[in-house]
């Protein structure tokens, strides 16, 4: 919320994706700001999991560009070079340009640092809270124990890198809320606790980009309104930029900057939340009728 | 809750009656066409049929009598017990259990050769070191190992005897054609079982659950038999035989001037070669187990039990899944080598009949009896079953309960059967049904398996 003019940290560009002769994202564009909440809202099945999946890489998207950088927003420029040159990154001293549909699932997380979560809870349910968190520090923890050559043969010299990573999971472990049941296993904890862990979890990754799907699913006022609190210090406390697909608007448009709205699998409205909330088309697509009956439904309905 | 009665059902005579009666009209009905009637054949060839009714009505009266008691006292008897029974005392007694169990278990191994001599003399312990002891413990051995694949990262392998024959094959070949030592040959048999583990890893990455166990099967299949027919090399179905002894640090076990004997100043005795065996093999499950629980506190041990628990979760989290399930093929193809190597240089002899399925079978029963990923149930499975097996040849006395036709070494297979489906029923998920936390915040508590994935591939 510091710059005047943010810069892009997620650029999505002419994103189609087909599944047989379903086409589930038709030609999508949007961008999503460095250090904003950017929500993508929109009726069932109208695609916005599948966007997740293609950023995330667990889909490989039939047409289209998702390009995410680090660093300097200057890099930016050579987007195009970084495209025609074939690879699916372009690292100068100043920061790095992804092409995320290029890289495989793991290495969206591992290189380009983009972390996510998921529409039905995926914890380790048999694995302690404190373990999760962990596990989810995987790739700097594997370079600390030499790729476990170092861990077995030496284990003192692990035990010490490994202090910085219990120091992360303590932290995130306090901002959940969870310490006194860090022992106890995941799959133990109530709903809630289960959201917040996933979330702590995926920004034990030190991601850039945080993809939340659903986050207030299934949560009680007053958990929805803990998340927002959370979400909001991890936007403030983190340079991490957050993209999210909610239903519940009290949480949309609360905490996020930009709303895109996606109706089947195209994109009808984007922009501030105010000028969402009032824009006839995305009326028509929550209510389901044509546009230009709008304004006879909501007469009838008293809006 | 004091004025609760007794359930009537309990000690209800007639209840008890009619609920005898009913039992045994049935089983009237199923041994009458069973039991009843006999077909013998008479002197002119001709079939007949004879009714054994004593036999018949003694099969219905246990029935009935035993439903009749068993509803009378064994059922009322139950139910209180269950009722009584104080929650906390058994969890209480657990934990004291399982803190002295591993020390306890360590010490007795290590001094187990030294009372079977005392108790056996020279003569009765080298049956006692080498049956029960050695063996026992290859199998604990590789009961760990297939743990890694198995018990932390969740991946049914059926062949994992493959790996147990390349290692075998591997000291036998080497040694017998470059003479080199046992020492030299242990780590490379281990070296080329996890490449070959590797081999196995890359076609099987996408496979899960059932698809992943017939691929594991069928390469088990493929190395033995690539074993029996290349002949040139393995010789065939005739094996390898004369494969070098392991030495004491060059020094032979024989009775030459130079042997083990002599140089100690001892008297010469084959037992001292199956002692030094005994803890050559107990040095060497000791380190699989040693490496298998620094692995599990390593990152890699971490994520092969996620991968077990939430594969997608995995990949979302930026962990290499195709390296995580090759390297716990690797480790656990390794182990298995080391045991093999052992085992080909143990018996001075090998063929691909050591190396069948049943093998695969047995090791995979051991792990999944002894509770996935728990090293303590594994190793107590390993002694049931394989110590099992071997007492059955003890067990001479019963000749003389039986007639001397019996044998019980025949009934083996029935009394495993029975206990398998004995533990299946009172713990599906092994005898150590708990799971001990990789990495401890505050406090460490044991998680109950029924949240533990058995993963899914």
């Amino acid at each position: 919320m510091n710059a005047a003019s943010p810069e892009p940290v997620l650029k999505v560009e002419h994103l189609t994706m087909r599944f047989g002769g379903l086409v589930a994202v038709c030609d999508l564009s949007f961008a999503a700001m460095h250090g904003e909440i950017t929500a993508l809202i929109g009726p069932n099945g109208a695609g916005k999991t599948t966007v997740f999946n293609c950023i995330t890489g667990f889909y490989k998207p039939s047409e289209g560009r998702i390009a995410l950088h680090h660093g300097d927003p200057a890099i930016w420029q050579e987007l195009e070079t970084a495209t025609d040159r074939g690879g699916r990154f372009l690292r100068r001293p100043g920061g790095a340009l992804f092409l995320l549909e290029r890289m495989p699932d793991y290495l969206v997380t591992q290189q380009a640092k983009v972390a996510r979560t998921f529409q039905n809870i995926r914890l380790f349910p048999g694995m302690t809270v404190f373990e999760n968190l962990l596990v989810a520090q995987h790739n700097p923890l594997m370079i600390a124990s030499g790729f476990t050559f170092l861990g077995v043969f030496w284990p003192r010299a692990y035990g010490r890198a490994e202090k910085s990573a219990v120091d992360k999971a303590r932290l995130w472990l306090d901002k959940i809320g969870l310490t006194s049941r860090a022992d106890d296993p995941a799959g133990d904890l109530p709903y809630g606790d289960q959201r917040r862990l996933e979330i702590a979890r995926a920004m034990c990754t030190d991601p850039v980009l945080l993809c939340l799907d659903e986050p207030a699913a299934g949560l009680n006022p007053r958990e929805s309104h803990e998340l927002n609190a959370l979400l909001q210090s991890i936007r403030q406390d983190h340079a991490t930029s957050i993209l999210l697909i909610e239903h519940d608007m009290s949480v949309v448009m609360e905490i996020s900057d930009r709303v895109i709205v996606l109706d089947y699998g195209v994109k009808i409205a984007d922009g501030p939340p105010d000028r969402v909330r009032n824009d006839e088309s995305v009326i028509a697509a929550y209510l389901g009728v044509a546009d230009h009956e709008v304004a006879r439904v909501e007469a009838e309905v008293g809006l | 809750m004091t004025a609760e009665a007794p359930s009537p059902k309990g000690i209800d005579p007639v209840a008890a009656l009619k609920d005898a009666a009913l039992a045994g009209l049935l089983a009237f009905g199923l041994f009458l066409p069973l039991v009843g009637f006999k077909t013998v054949q008479n002197m002119r060839n001709e079939i007949e049929l004879e009714a054994r009714l004593p036999l018949l009505f003694a099969l219905v009266a246990i029935v009935a009598g035993g439903r009749f008691l068993n509803a009378l006292i064994v059922a009322p008897w139950l139910a209180r017990r269950v009722r009584a029974r104080p929650r906390r005392e058994a969890a209480g007694g657990a934990a004291v259990f399982s803190r002295w169990l591993t020390p306890f278990a360590l010490a007795f191994v290590v001094i187990y050769p030294v009372l079977a001599l005392a108790i056996a003399g020279m003569g009765g312990a080298a049956k006692w070191i080498d049956n029960f002891g050695i063996q026992i413990l290859i199998y604990v051995m590789l009961g760990w190992g297939l743990n890694i694949v198995v018990g932390l990262a969740g991946l049914l392998d059926l062949g994992y005897v493959a790996f147990y024959a390349v290692g075998a094959y591997s000291y036998a070949l080497l040694a017998k054609a470059f003479g080199l030592s046992f020492w030299l040959l242990l780590p490379l048999a281990g070296i080329l079982a996890a490449f070959w583990g590797v081999l196995l890893g890359f076609p099987v990455l996408r496979l899960r659950g059932d698809y992943l166990a017939i691929v594991t099967l069928a390469f088990g299949e493929i190395i033995r038999l690539v074993l029996i027919n290349w002949v040139p090399v393995t010789n065939g179905y005739a094996g390898i035989s004369g494969i070098p002894r392991p030495t004491f640090f060059g020094i032979p076990f024989n009775a030459s001037d130079q042997g083990f004997a002599a140089v100690f100043g001892l008297e010469f005795s084959p037992v001292h070669r199956i002692i030094f065996l005994y803890y050559l093999i107990l040095g060497l499950a000791l380190t699989t187990a040693y490496v298998t629980t620094r692995l599990r506190r390593l990152p890699v041990g971490r994520a092969w039990e996620a991968l077990r628990e939430d594969e997608v979760a995995c990949r979302a989290l930026g962990i290499n899944t195709t390296n995580t399930k090759l390297t716990a093929f690797a480790m656990g193809g390794m182990f298995a080598g080391f045991a093999g190597s052992f085992f080909a240089a143990r018996q001075a002899f090998i063929s691909p009949e050591s190396f069948t399925f049943l093998e695969s079978a047995t090791i995979l029963s051991i792990v999944v009896l002894g509770g996935m990923g728990s090293q303590i149930g594994v190793a107590i499975a390993a002694i049931v079953m394989i110590g099992g097996t071997e007492i059955t040849r003890e067990l001479d006395f019963l000749k003389l309960v039986f007639g001397s036709d019996f044998d019980p070494t025949q009934y083996r297979m029935l009394l495993f059967g029975f206990a398998m489906v004995l533990i299946m029923i009172w713990r599906p998920r092994g005898l150590i049904a708990t799971r001990d936390p990789s990495a401890v915040f505050r406090k460490r508590r044991a998680i109950s398996v029924e949240l533990v994935k058995e993963g899914h591939g």
